[in-house]
């Protein structure tokens, strides 16, 4: 099958949804592909949390000190016009969603905003009950859905970037629906396909976050940055089970009722590692997982090896006014929170890395923009809670201006590109029966990173987790296996194309870690713990032959955004 | 305490042409039916088809299917000790196993 279009949006999270809606009014026709349903996959409709941006309906504010708070949480590796961008276009972007009808929580006319770690004021809007995600992926949906220019297209997974000379000029997919491989002739084409969040056991995003957009971007000779630097959620919900609710949803209840963090002694222990809570919810991400695997390590841990989050000493009437609804399917769940705790542990929440790209999301190859969690580089080594939503619609919508702007200008017929046909025999490669079991290997794959790449590294485990990569990227082999044309949702071939991408990203996020000897941000390293002033560099990452190849220093930041 | 369910699930690409299969999947009192059907992915069987996005949080709507013949998501459902019977969505065009055409047709590529 074959589709030809100006703009192709990979992925239909907020950015992939806002970028759409902004190149048709630009004046580009857009093919929106998901590997899933639209805009119900990825990140943001499961974003049950804040939006921060610099509104000044609470209290006087100005995008600079938004900025400022970004910088500060960013250990002095943001890249500061992206940044300057976020905050700057963030308030921009809020409103128009609010017109949208997106419905931000108010009160007495006024879009409410609340105090969240890291910030000097209160600066973050959300959409009630728990419901910020789905209420922003459902406002961007049926806004895409009234635009006849942008045709959608579910169950369309991209295995490789098409390239002709050192332009992209599409995509090659393989149709999940039928199984049979697709040629989308695209004049400009933008990476939205979220993070990484997939590789690892304990994560709180979808099963379609395996970090394809990297993958599809290094092997199109594109750079990464900040690769390193995986943002781990500090109390991600452990137990008891709780099903219907996403593991991030403690978040919220401690902007509004700050909460307890307590050890298996009942002590609250946050102190101890420099923070001082007191009730109230400051500790940033970075610092909340420290302090609580430390905790765990030291042997005062809860029995599912995390810690205590406990609301008990909160009266009964303020617990349902916070929680509204929420209580009633925590009952469900046998979870009563003025008669116990529940035990949380740092979850795999966010990637501050991505693809590289200078101010108008253009990477270093013509063609090829990003926007969204797929970018890297405004949240340097630890992301600013509250800026993941507010980047996906600043990035998604100045991605959609820059692509199609590009794309006006662009009179490469399209048509032509040098690695289709290599893409298409991979797509329908016939390897006959292989005894493979992917699932076994996406789960081994998520243990090894969770493991040994999680929040506390150091050579030894970064070093053991190499070798496994190494040798399950062999086990793997060079074609999916089973052969084509047996119809839809072979789930062994999509697996394998899925482990091909999480494979090559799970080895640059630990070649980046092991190279950066030093503790910053999101990397910790317990052999290195000091932060190291020579290392207030960023790193990137191309791939050569085969080989991921790593480079730093802010001449590289030029040359990989240059086009 | 491990309890086991045994999870008896419909399998084929034609609706006319399927087959049943059982598993005994061991669980944790709690546990969702598709953690169950996760479960026999990872240790029987890779080749079980079945959709899903968001796992556990009931946001993306994939994991549709039908129950000892009622309509439910197998994210939200729980597993029990005894026998479940697990089949595709019956009023919708079935892909694979579990799997069935769920998307709105203008969002469908090629118009299928």
């Amino acid at each position: 099958m074959r589709a030809e279009t100006d703009v192709l949006v990979i992925g239909s999270g907020a950015a992939g949804m806002y970028a759409a809606i902004e190149a048709v009014r630009a004046g580009a026709r857009v093919l929106l592909a998901d590997r899933s349903l639209i805009g119900r996959g990825g990140a943001t409709v499961m974003a049950q949390m804040t939006v921060a941006v610099a509104l000044g309906a609470e209290t006087p504010d100005h995008w600079t000190h938004h900025y400022n708070d970004t910088l500060a949480a960013g250990r002095g590796l943001c890249n500061r016009d992206l940044a300057r961008l976020l905050c700057e276009q963030g308030p921009d972007c809020i409103r128009a969603m609010d017109d949208w009808g997106v419905g931000w929580a108010r009160k007495d006319g006024r879009i409410t905003q609340a105090m969240a770690p890291g910030h000097d004021r209160p600066r973050c809007v959300y959409v009630d009950f728990l419901n910020t995600g789905p209420a922003v992926s459902k406002t961007l949906r049926t806004v895409v859905n009234k635009i006849p220019a942008i045709r959608r297209a579910g169950d369309l997974c991209v295995v490789d970037l098409l390239r002709n000379g050192g332009d992209v000029v599409g995509a090659a997919a393989l149709h999940l629906g039928s199984g049979a491989p697709v040629i989308i002739d695209a004049k400009a084409t933008i990476i939205a396909t979220g993070g990484l969040t997939r590789l690892y056991r304990r994560n709180s995003a979808s099963a379609n976050m395996g970090g394809d957009g990297y993958a599809l971007a290094l092997r199109a000779d594109a750079a990464l940055t900040d690769m390193e630097f995986v943002q781990f959620f500090p109390i991600g919900h452990l137990a008891p089970r709780l099903i219907g609710m996403d593991p991030i949803m403690w978040d919220p209840f401690r902007y509004k009722l700050g909460g307890r963090l307590l050890n298996n002694r009942g002590e609250e222990f946050t102190q101890n590692y420099g923070v001082i809570e007191d009730g109230k919810y400051v500790i940033t991400r970075d610092a909340g997982s420290y302090a609580i695997l430390k905790e765990v390590e030291a042997g005062r841990g809860s029995p599912h090896g995390g810690v205590y989050l406990s609301f008990q000493h909160v009266p009964e009437a303020e617990l349902r006014a916070a929680f509204g609804p929420v209580i009633d399917r925590l009952a469900n769940n046998g979870i009563d929170l003025t008669k116990m705790p529940v035990e949380v542990a740092p979850i795999a929440h966010y990637h501050m890395g991505g693809i590289a790209v200078n101010d108008a999301m253009q990477t270093g190859l013509p063609g090829l923009f990003a926007a969204g969690e797929a970018v890297g580089g405004a949240n340097g080594a630890n992301r600013l809670s509250g800026n993941a939503i507010t980047e996906a619609l600043v990035f998604g919508r100045r991605a959609g201006q820059s692509a199609a702007e590009y794309a006006s200008r662009n009179a490469t017929p399209s048509g032509h590109a040098d690695n289709a046909a290599a893409a298409l025999d991979l797509i329908a490669a016939d390897a006959g029966p292989r005894d493979l079991n992917t699932a076994a290997m996406l789960q081994a794959l998520q243990a090894i990173m969770q493991d040994d790449v999680g929040p506390l590294r150091t050579e030894a485990r970064l070093t053991r987790a190499l070798a496994q990569i190494d040798s399950m990227t062999k086990e793997l082999g060079r074609l999916p296996p089973g052969s084509p044309g047996q119809g839809g949702f072979d789930m062994r071939r999509l697996e394998w194309f899925d482990l091909r991408n999480m494979l090559l990203v799970a080895r640059a996020v630990t070649q980046a870690a092991l190279a950066r000897t030093e503790t910053r941000g999101a990397q910790q390293r317990e052999d290195y713990p000091r932060t190291a002033p020579e290392w207030a560099v960023n790193q990137f990452v191309t791939q050569r032959d085969d080989k991921i190849e790593l480079s730093r220093s802010a001449a590289c930041a030029e040359a990989a955004v240059a086009s | 305490m491990s309890a086991r369910a045994k999870l008896t699930i419909w399998r084929g690409t034609k609706a006319k042409a399927g087959r049943w299969e059982s598993h005994e999947v061991p669980f944790e009192q709690g546990q969702s039916v598709l953690d169950g059907l996760r479960w026999i992915r990872i240790n029987r069987d890779p080749t079980l088809a079945i959709r899903f996005s968001c796992i556990n949080a009931n946001a993306c709507k994939e994991c549709m299917i039908e129950l000892d013949g009622k309509t439910v998501y197998a994210c939200t459902e729980r597993l029990l000790p005894r026998e479940m019977k697990i089949a595709p969505l019956s009023n919708k065009q079935l892909v694979r196993d579990l799997v069935t055409e769920i998307a709105p047709p203008g969002e469908r590529f090629g118009g299928r």
